[in-house]
């Protein structure tokens, strides 16, 4: 389904990205770990096209078309999800009218019929459960005034709406409590299915608890520098990363 | 990608099309003899001829103000049309009996006049180079004793009151375009609400400018008996041209005690093409009075056309416990070119005056928004809340707030509140993550800025609203 070459990105004039293969499969669940500032969060970012990174080599093929040559909104109806470490908040804008012009926007990109505001309301009810938030969450602007749980949730709440193909977590589990986390991993798993695929970029092994990869990749200085099963994350979790990671200065031109 | 969004930059402005409809001018320039012809061709009685000379008199006397935050070449006053009449000019009965061209021009606007009526409950009163050409739901609003018709009718058929009004608010001489309006106005609308009447429907006008270099000078005055109600919208479209159009435009709203006047504004006009070329010169004066105790006056406006926009809508609060409303979306792109806000002036007891504005630029816009809150000595608990928040999209543009707020009573109470932010990347990524398109995001996050005054306008207006808002700022992220 996906699959990265030798991939760079830069954002300014730092270099973040440098060289990361990984292969995606249908149905397959990937962890992406590693320390602060290792890439992982700007790698799911540049899958998901932000402006803000700039790739300078490397390749990108999802579904056997160049990624890397669409717009964030194409990406988004061809099927590919960012639930973001920092959700934004949209003043003014209410959450259902957010929802279901996204929702419009993938079907309209499909060729298929927009839905309306209550047809979209049912459509919405089964999803509210999966996420358990209250039919009220719809009606506030988008993220605002939301406690970081909320706004977790209602990442995954967009992604239960989008169904998309690939879903990348970023840092989803960051700022949660245990049973914040539980919904949201809860929520994720119910959304898998074999013809789609998670990445899940995590510091923490505690996500992987209840979202459990089939593999899990660590990432240090822009590159991946160790690649295993599920067990790696555990191995992770009790060494820590140190024994992975080369230290700047050796990589440091 | 980048493509599509050159597009819709370079799309055509949606209105700018011209109806083959002869129209009656007269000579361009102005002098005595212009206000005297504008008058007999109006057939108006000697008072409105006279005070329409005392207007031009003084005119002669002023000079054109220079104060506000706006650029433009100089205006030749004797290169101005200053009237022209669609022909055939006759009455009509019916709608039937309408030109079929103006009819299709109807349709283009999208103002089907049968269905505007059937299903959104509009009396329309169509304003079209400056006589109006037909006016509907006359009788079942006149079974309540509502006046709703062009000015020139009112001036026929309701002198009186004509008289007594008009001037009332905005004086013949009150600045050099109102003394230009009161001067040479053709036409306009007309609104009467007797006592305790409350309007059943939305009142409404199109107002458009057709024949080439015909400067519009509309006359506008809505009064509102003791203890009436009457919601007035008012929009705008204008075909597109080359040399800019002068727009002078007067209304005067008077709310005498316990009524309630809203008036709403979607101001659409051709703002000049992405050189800063052509575009309609809109200067506006509007003005209403709360004469009588607990009046109330709501102005809301959102103005997305017009190469330069000077406007301040204001209320002068008389009556005691009178409240004035201003609630404000402006957006410049491209060259456009606003200063607009308004004027509280609080002369009543607990008169109570709200203020949101919206200032939205893009391009290489520049908005300005200029108020003045004024508490006289005799206003006691005088109140006011002014928030005014200007939205920055691209690094060209500019906002600017120029708040002036004069107290002379101690137990006033005033707020201000104001704010300047950048439209964030963030958030556009964030949104076209969603699979929503760049144009549509920036279009939502600015409905969602807006959100308080949009929530001010009627449903239908809203809506009409949002997407013009839409249309001025495409192309302006990318």
């Amino acid at each position: 389904m996906l699959q990265i070459k030798d991939l760079y990105a830069k954002a300014g004039d730092r270099d973040i990205l440098r060289g990361i293969t990984l292969d995606v499969a249908a149905g397959e669940v990937h962890a992406i770990m590693g320390p602060n500032g290792s890439g992982k969060s700007t790698l799911a970012q540049v899958l998901a096209g932000n402006p803000a990174y700039e790739v300078t080599g490397g390749s990108v093929t999802y579904q056997g078309i160049d990624l890397l040559a669409l717009q964030p909104e194409e990406r988004a109806q061809q099927g590919v999800f960012l639930a973001f470490q920092y959700p934004i908040e949209i003043p003014g804008v209410s959450n259902a009218y957010f929802l279901r012009s996204a929702f419009n926007s993938i079907r309209a990109a499909r060729g298929q019929e927009e839905v309306d505001p209550l047809e979209f309301l049912d459509y919405m009810e089964k999803k509210l459960e999966l996420v358990d938030m209250d039919v009220e969450m719809l009606s506030r602007s988008v993220n605002m005034g939301f406690s970081g749980g909320e706004k977790k949730r209602n990442e995954i709440l967009q992604m239960a709406v989008l169904e998309p193909r690939l879903a990348l977590l970023d840092e989803t589990d960051s700022g949660l409590d245990i049973d914040a986390l539980r919904i949201v991993a809860s929520g994720v798993n119910a959304l898998r299915r074999p013809d789609n695929a998670t990445i899940v970029v995590t510091h923490y092994q505690r996500l992987l608890n209840y979202i459990v990869p089939d593999f899990v990749h660590v990432l240090a200085h822009g590159k991946i520098v160790k690649s295993g099963d599920k067990s790696l994350a555990l191995e992770l979790e009790a060494k820590g990363y140190d024994w992975l990671v080369e230290p700047q200065g050796a990589l440091a031109s | 990608m980048g493509g599509s969004i050159e597009t819709l930059v370079n799309r055509e402005y949606q209105y700018g099309f011209v109806t083959d409809i002869e129209a009656e001018s007269i000579p361009r320039g102005l002098n005595e003899d212009t206000v005297k012809l504008i008058s007999a061709k109006k057939g108006e009685p000697k008072w409105l001829l006279d005070w329409r000379l005392k207007a031009y008199a003084r005119w002669t006397t002023m000079q054109e103000p220079h104060w506000s935050n706006v650029k433009y070449k100089p205006i030749d006053y004797q290169d101005v049309i200053y009237f022209s009449a669609p022909k055939p000019k006759k009455t009509l009965g019916s709608l039937d009996e309408v030109d079929p061209k103006l009819r299709e021009m109807y349709g283009k606007l999208g103002i089907s006049m049968n269905e505007q009526k059937r299903m959104n409950n509009i009396a329309v009163d169509v304003v079209m180079d400056s006589v109006s050409v037909g006016t509907s739901f006359k009788a079942e609003l006149s079974k309540l004793g509502i006046i709703f018709c062009s000015f020139g009718e009112a001036v026929r058929e309701h002198p009186e009151l004509v008289q007594k009004y008009l001037g009332s608010v905005v004086p013949h001489s009150d600045n050099f375009f109102a003394a230009l309006n009161s001067a040479v106005f053709s036409d306009g609308s007309f609104v009467y609400v007797p006592k305790g009447v409350r309007c059943p429907m939305e009142l409404s006008t199109y107002f458009r400018i057709n024949a080439e270099g015909t400067g519009q000078f509309e006359r506008t005055l809505i009064i509102a008996d003791e203890g009436a109600y009457v919601s007035y919208l008012e929009g705008c479209t204008a075909p597109k041209r080359d040399t800019n159009q002068l727009h002078a435009a007067v209304v005067e709203l008077i709310a005498l005690k316990d009524a309630t006047i809203k008036y709403s504004t979607v101001q659409n006009w051709f703002a000049g093409d992405e050189n800063g070329e052509g575009g309609i010169f809109n200067f506006v004066t509007k003005r209403g009075k709360c004469a009588g105790e607990n009046a109330k006056i709501s102005w809301t406006q959102v103005e997305t056309g017009s190469a330069i926009t000077w406007k301040y809508p204001s209320v002068i609060l008389q009556g005691d416990n009178s409240v004035g409303e201003f609630y404000s979306v402006a957006v410049v792109n491209n060259h456009q070119q606003a200063d607009t806000g308004t004027k509280m002036i609080h002369i009543g007891r607990n008169t109570r005056s709200t203020i949101v504005s919206k200032g939205i630029s893009a391009g290489q816009g520049n908005n300005s928004y200029r108020g003045q809150v004024k508490v006289l000595p005799k206003a006691a608990f005088a109140r006011n809340y002014t928030q005014c928040d200007s939205m920055l999209i691209g690094n060209r543009c500019g906002a600017h707030t120029f708040p002036y707020i004069e107290v002379q009573n101690q137990t006033a109470t005033l707020e201000h509140e104001a704010s300047t932010s950048k439209i964030g990347e963030d958030q556009i990524f964030y949104l076209t993550q969603r699979g929503i398109s760049k144009e549509n995001a920036v279009s939502m996050i600015v409905a969602g800025f807006c959100k308080d005054v949009f929530k001010e306008l009627p449903m239908e207006f809203a809506l009409e609203a949002q997407q013009l808002l839409g249309i001025t700022l495409e192309g302006s992220v990318g």
